[in-house]
C-alpha cells in the first residue's frame, strides 16, 4: 500500500487554499448535467454539500434513514457555532481560532485543514444570515456572540439554545430549493450497507429501503460520504438512536483508511445516567458554562449525605464549596476544553466527592448568575435548556443546582481524507463528523457545526469538482454491471445470514453490552490492561451476535430490529479497532487518556516524540488490521503543551 | 408500575389496523415514555408474543421531530410544551390503561402500527420554504441590522420541529400552523423579503393540493405544539396571503 499523501498545497499557510482554489480543474456547465454525485446523510455536511453541488449544476441524489433530510442529528446541537468575525473587537482573528483549534486539539490535527476551517468560518455566518437563519441579535441589529470552552475571545454565534436545528434548516432549506429545481434527488428512509468500487475507484452504493426492505443500487461518477459519527459504540451516548458508524465502516472494509479511531470526545454537561432501562443521554450545552459554574462539596462527609439524601446542595455554604475547575485552572475556569472539564469531573467522583444517587454526578450551578444577572436574563440566554432538564429530571434549575456528568458525545476519528477530504479509495470523500481532519484529538465546543458547514458549503464544491474533471470523459457505469451485482449479494448475504440466526438475545442487550464495555475499558482513562482486557470481551460480544441474536424477518415492512442488527455487526468491528488504537498510542492527548501518560498534577503528558502522526488503519479481512502513519509536521505553529492554567 | 397498554397495530400501509392489548409490569416512573416502549418491546420478542412495535423516533431530545403518538387523545401526550421523547412515566400512575395511536391525518398515510408518512411537509417546503440564496456572493452578515425584537420573533417561528402534531390535533388535518411559521419566519427577516408574494402563495396552494384542510380557528395546533408556536402565526400567514394575491402579480 502506498504512503499516506495528504496533497497538501504549496506555499504559505495563509495562501494554500487560494492557490488551491487557483489552480483546480473545473467543469463546465454543459458537463456538469452529466455528472452524477451521491451524498449520504444529510446533516450540516451532507445538506450543505448536496445544496450547493446542485446548485453547481452536478446531478445529485441524496440519500437519509429518517423520514427527512431535516431529522439528521446536527438537529440537536444546542451551543452555537464558531466563526473569526471579531465582531465584538476582542482580538480574534482567522489567525487565532486557526491557533486556538490546533491547541484544543492538542497538536494531533493537520494545520493546512484548519487554516482552511478558520478561514471559510467566516463565509458560512455570511451564508446563513442569507438563508434566513434566525442568529440572536444585540438591540443595535447586529449579531450576538457568546464564549465557548478553550477560547478567551466571543466567537460563537447562535440561535438561542437551537442553533444546530437552525443551521440544519438553513442547509435543508437550499437542499429544498434544489430539489424543485430537480438538479437534486431526494431518497429518505434509505441505508447505505454497502460502496461499490469499480477499477479501483468509487463508482456507488448499495442502499437498503427501509420500508420495503429491498436492496437497491445507485451509480455515482463519485461518493461523499456524510454520515456522522460512531459514538453509539458505546451504546449510552448523546448521538441519537438511529446514528451510527455503518456506512463508514463499509467504506473501510472496501479500502478506506479509518484513522484515530480512539480520539472519543466525552462532553462534560450531560443528564448522569440513571438505569439501565436508559436508551441516551442527553447533553446539556457547553453555553452553560458561561455562567454555570461547576462544584462539589469541600468535604467528603457533605458528599455523603448529599447521595443519601440527608443533604441537598443548597445546605452547603460558600465556604464549603469545591470549584475545582476555577481552583486548577484560573485563566480559562469553567471554560476549559470539554476533555479536561470531563476528567476533571470524573477525577473529583472517583474520589468520593460526586453527588447524585449514584455518585457520579457534579453540580452545574447558576445562582451566582441569577444573582449577577437577575432571573429574566438566565432564563433569556438558557430558558429551553432549563425546561429541557426540568422535564427529564424533575428539578427546577433556577432553584437548585444541575447535576451533571460526562458522556460520550462526538468522534474526532474517522476516515482518513487528504487536503480535498477525499479518502484513500479515489471518488470517495468524507465530510463532517465521519473524516477525522479538523479536530485532533480533541474539539472545541461549537466547531462541530462550523466544520459540517465548511466541508459542505465551501471545500467540497471546490476539491470535488477538481476530481470529476476528468470524470466527464467516463460515462455512467450501467448498476447491471458484476460489482453492482457483486456488492448487493454481499448486502443481502449478510442480512439473510442475521435472519437465519434465529438466537435468544436481543440486539439491544448485546449492544448494551458492547457498551458497557467499551465505557469502562475503552472510556475516559484508559490503560494497557484495560485496553487488553477489552479485545477479548468485544470478541466475545460479536461471537454471540453472529451465534444468539435474535431478529425476525419481517421483510417486506418496516423492521427496525434488522436495522439495528446490521448497525451493531459494524459498531463491533469499529469498537475493536477503537480499542487497538487506544492500545498502541502510548501517550495522552485531548479526548484519549492513558492512564499511565500523565504529569504529577494529572494532566495529559503528550509524547511528540513518538506519536506526532495519524494512525490510519488498513482493513485486512480475517487478519488484524493493519496502521499506517500520517507523520505530523507543524511548520507555522509551535509545538507546547497544553495549558489552560 | 404497572401498566395496560392499548397500542395501533397496523401490518403496512394498506392493512387494516387494529388495537392490541399488552400488560407490561415494574416500570420505573424515571423511565421516558419511549423507554417505556423499548421494554415492551424487549418483552415482545424474549416472550415470542409479536413482533415489537414500530414508532419513529431518533434524537430523544425533543429537537428533531421523528417521535409523534398519539397518547390518550393527545399528540405528544398529557404535557404541554414537550414532545413524545421527553414524556415521563412519572407524569401516569400505577394501574393506569394508556392508549397509543399513530397520527390520524389524510396527508399522514400510516406506514406501520405508529410509524406515519410525514413527506407531506417536505413538499411543501420545496415549494419555497427556502430564500433563494445559493452558496456564496453573499454580503457581510453584519451588512443588514435586523431589529432584536424581529430576530428574536423570526427565531420563535422558526423552533417548529415539522412533526406534525398541529396536523393530528387538528380536526380539518391543516397544516397552517407548521406553513405559518415557515412564512413568518421568511416575512420577519429582510432576507426573506424578495421572494414573500411567490413563496406564500406557492407553499399554500401546495398545501391545499396535498389534502391538509381549511384552518378551524379553533387552535387545537398552538395547544398541542410542543414547541409552542403561536397562533399569531397563522394571522400573519393570512395576511401575507392576501396581501399577495391583492398586491402581487407573481405567480
Amino acid at each position: 500500500m502506498a504512503t499516506l499523501n495528504s496533497k497538501i498545497p504549496q506555499g504559505p499557510l495563509s495562501e494554500k487554499w487560494t492557490n488551491y482554489k487557483a489552480s483546480q480543474k473545473l467543469v463546465n456547465p454543459a458537463n456538469k448535467r452529466k455528472l452524477d454525485v451521491i451524498v449520504v446523510g444529510t446533516g450540516l455536511a451532507g445538506a450543505s454539500a448536496a445544496a450547493s453541488l446542485g446548485a453547481l449544476g452536478f446531478n445529485v441524489k441524496v440519500f437519509c434513514i429518517q423520514d427527512s433530510p431535516r431529522r439528521a442529528h446536527s438537529i440537536a446541537a444546542q451551543g452555537g457555532i464558531n466563526a473569526a468575525k471579531n465582531y465584538p473587537n476582542d482580538g480574534d482573528s482567522i489567525g487565532r481560532l486557526f491557533y486556538d483549534t490546533i491547541k484544543g486539539g492538542d497538536y494531533r490535527a493537520r494545520e493546512a485543514n484548519v487554516y482552511r476551517l478558520a478561514e471559510v468560518s467566516n463565509n458560512i455566518i455570511d451564508q446563513c444570515v442569507a438563508q434566513g437563519v434566525p442568529f440572536a441579535r444585540d438591540y443595535s441589529g447586529y449579531l450576538a456572540n457568546r464564549s465557548f470552552g478553550g477560547a478567551q475571545v466571543s466567537r460563537t454565534f447562535y440561535a438561542k439554545g437551537q442553533t444546530g436545528q437552525q443551521l440544519l434548516l438553513g442547509a435543508y432549506s437550499a437542499l429544498s430549493k434544489q430539489i424543485k429545481e430537480g438538479t437534486v434527488k431526494l431518497y429518505t428512509r434509505r441505508e447505505m450497507e454497502n460502496l461499490v468500487v469499480i477499477d479501483g475507484k468509487a463508482r456507488g452504493i448499495i442502499t437498503r429501503d427501509l420500508i420495503t426492505g429491498q436492496t437497491e443500487r445507485w451509480f455515482g461518477h463519485c461518493v461523499i460520504l456524510a454520515t456522522g459519527g460512531y459514538g453509539n459504540v458505546y451504546y449510552l451516548s448523546t448521538n441519537a438512536m438511529g446514528s451510527n458508524g455503518s456506512a463508514a465502516v463499509q467504506c473501510y472494509k472496501k479500502g478506506a483508511f479509518f484513522a484515530n479511531p480512539c480520539y472519543v470526545q466525552i462532553h462534560p454537561t450531560c443528564i448522569p445516567v440513571h438505569g439501565d432501562y436508559q436508551s441516551k443521554l442527553t447533553l446539556m450545552s457547553e453555553s452553560l458554562r458561561n455562567d454555570g459554574r461547576i462544584w462539589v462539596p469541600k468535604k467528603i462527609e457533605d458528599a455523603q449525605a448529599i447521595r443519601e439524601g440527608k443533604k441537598t446542595a443548597n445546605d452547603i455554604p460558600e465556604e464549603e464549596r469545591d470549584y475545582y475547575l476555577e481552583r486548577r485552572y484560573p485563566a480559562f475556569g469553567n471554560l476549559v476544553p470539554r476533555d479536561i472539564a470531563s476528567r476533571a469531573a470524573k477525577e473529583r467522583c472517583d474520589a468520593g466527592y460526586g453527588v447524585g444517587s449514584t455518585g457520579k454526578a457534579v453540580f452545574l450551578d447558576f445562582s451566582s448568575a441569577i444573582a449577577r444577572l437577575g432571573k429574566d436574563k438566565v432564563a433569556e440566554r438558557y430558558g429551553n435548556l432549563f425546561q429541557m432538564y426540568q422535564k427529564i429530571e424533575d428539578e427546577n434549575p433556577y432553584e437548585t443546582p444541575m447535576k451533571i456528568y460526562p458522556a460520550v458525545h462526538y468522534t474526532m476519528g474517522g476516515l482518513w481524507v487528504d487536503y480535498e477530504l477525499q479518502t484513500t479509495i479515489p471518488g470517495l470523500f468524507a465530510a463532517g463528523e465521519c473524516n477525522f481532519s479538523d479536530h485532533g484529538a480533541n474539539r472545541l465546543g461549537a466547531s462541530a457545526l462550523m466544520q459540517g458547514l465548511a466541508d459542505g458549503y465551501f471545500v467540497l464544491p471546490y476539491t470535488v469538482q477538481n476530481y470529476l474533471a476528468a470524470e466527464i470523459y467516463n460515462q455512467p457505469i450501467p448498476t447491471s454491471h458484476e460489482e453492482f451485482e457483486k456488492a448487493e449479494n454481499e448486502v443481502k448475504e449478510r442480512i439473510n445470514k442475521i435472519l437465519s440466526i434465529k438466537g435468544k438475545t436481543t440486539v439491544d442487550t448485546l449492544q448494551k453490552e458492547l457498551g458497557h464495555i467499551m465505557w469502562e475499558h475503552v472510556g475516559m482513562g484508559r490503560t494497557k490492561e484495560s485496553l487488553e482486557s477489552a479485545l477479548p470481551l468485544i470478541a466475545k460480544v460479536k461471537e454471540r451476535f453472529w451465534n444468539d441474536v435474535k431478529v425476525e424477518e419481517s421483510n417486506e415492512c418496516l423492521n427496525p430490529e434488522l436495522e439495528k442488527a446490521l448497525r451493531l455487526a459494524d459498531h463491533l468491528e469499529l469498537a475493536s479497532l477503537i480499542a487497538r488504537d487506544a492500545l498502541q498510542r502510548e501517550e495522552s492527548c485531548g479526548g484519549h487518556f492513558r492512564e499511565e501518560h500523565q504529569t504529577e498534577e494529572g494532566e495529559a503528558k503528550r509524547d511528540d516524540e513518538n506519536f506526532m502522526f495519524v494512525g490510519a488503519w488498513e482493513y485486512k479481512g480475517d487478519e488484524a488490521p493493519v496502521m499506517h502513519k500520517e507523520d505530523l509536521n507543524y511548520e507555522f505553529i509551535k509545538v507546547q503543551t497544553r495549558n489552560y492554567k | 408500575m404497572n401498566l395496560t397498554l392499548k397500542i395501533w397495530r397496523q401490518e403496512n400501509a394498506k392493512a387494516k389496523g387494529h388495537f392490541e392489548t399488552y400488560k407490561l409490569n415494574d416500570i420505573s416512573p424515571e423511565c421516558s415514555f419511549l423507554e417505556m416502549l423499548d421494554i415492551l418491546n424487549e418483552q415482545l420478542i424474549n416472550d415470542n408474543i409479536a413482533h415489537p412495535v414500530c414508532f419513529d423516533n431518533d434524537c430523544r431530545e425533543g429537537i428533531c421531530g421523528m417521535c409523534g403518538l398519539y397518547i390518550n387523545g393527545r399528540p405528544h401526550g398529557p404535557d404541554d410544551g414537550v414532545t413524545t421523547c421527553q414524556l415521563h412515566m412519572r407524569r401516569f400512575h400505577d394501574g393506569d390503561t394508556i392508549t397509543i395511536e399513530p397520527w390520524r391525518a389524510r396527508p399522514f398515510p400510516v406506514i406501520k402500527d405508529l410509524v406515519v408518512d410525514r413527506s407531506a411537509f417536505d413538499k411543501i417546503i420545496q415549494e419555497g420554504g427556502y430564500t433563494s440564496a445559493t452558496t456564496g456572493g453573499v454580503p457581510d452578515a453584519n451588512a443588514i441590522p435586523i431589529p432584536k425584537r424581529k430576530a428574536d420573533e423570526a427565531m420563535d417561528s422558526a423552533s417548529c420541529i415539522g412533526c406534525g402534531a398541529c396536523v393530528a390535533a387538528c380536526k380539518n388535518a391543516s397544516a397552517m400552523l407548521f406553513v405559518s411559521g415557515k412564512v413568518s419566519q421568511y416575512t420577519l427577516l429582510p432576507q426573506g423579503k424578495p421572494e414573500a408574494a411567490i413563496r406564500v402563495k406557492r407553499m399554500v396552494k401546495k398545501m391545499d393540493e396535498l389534502g391538509f384542510g381549511s384552518c378551524t380557528n379553533t387552535f387545537a395546533c398552538e395547544a398541542e405544539c410542543p414547541k409552542q408556536l403561536k397562533r399569531t402565526n397563522i394571522a400573519r400567514l393570512n395576511r401575507e396571503f392576501i396581501c399577495a394575491k391583492v398586491c402581487s402579480d407573481e405567480k
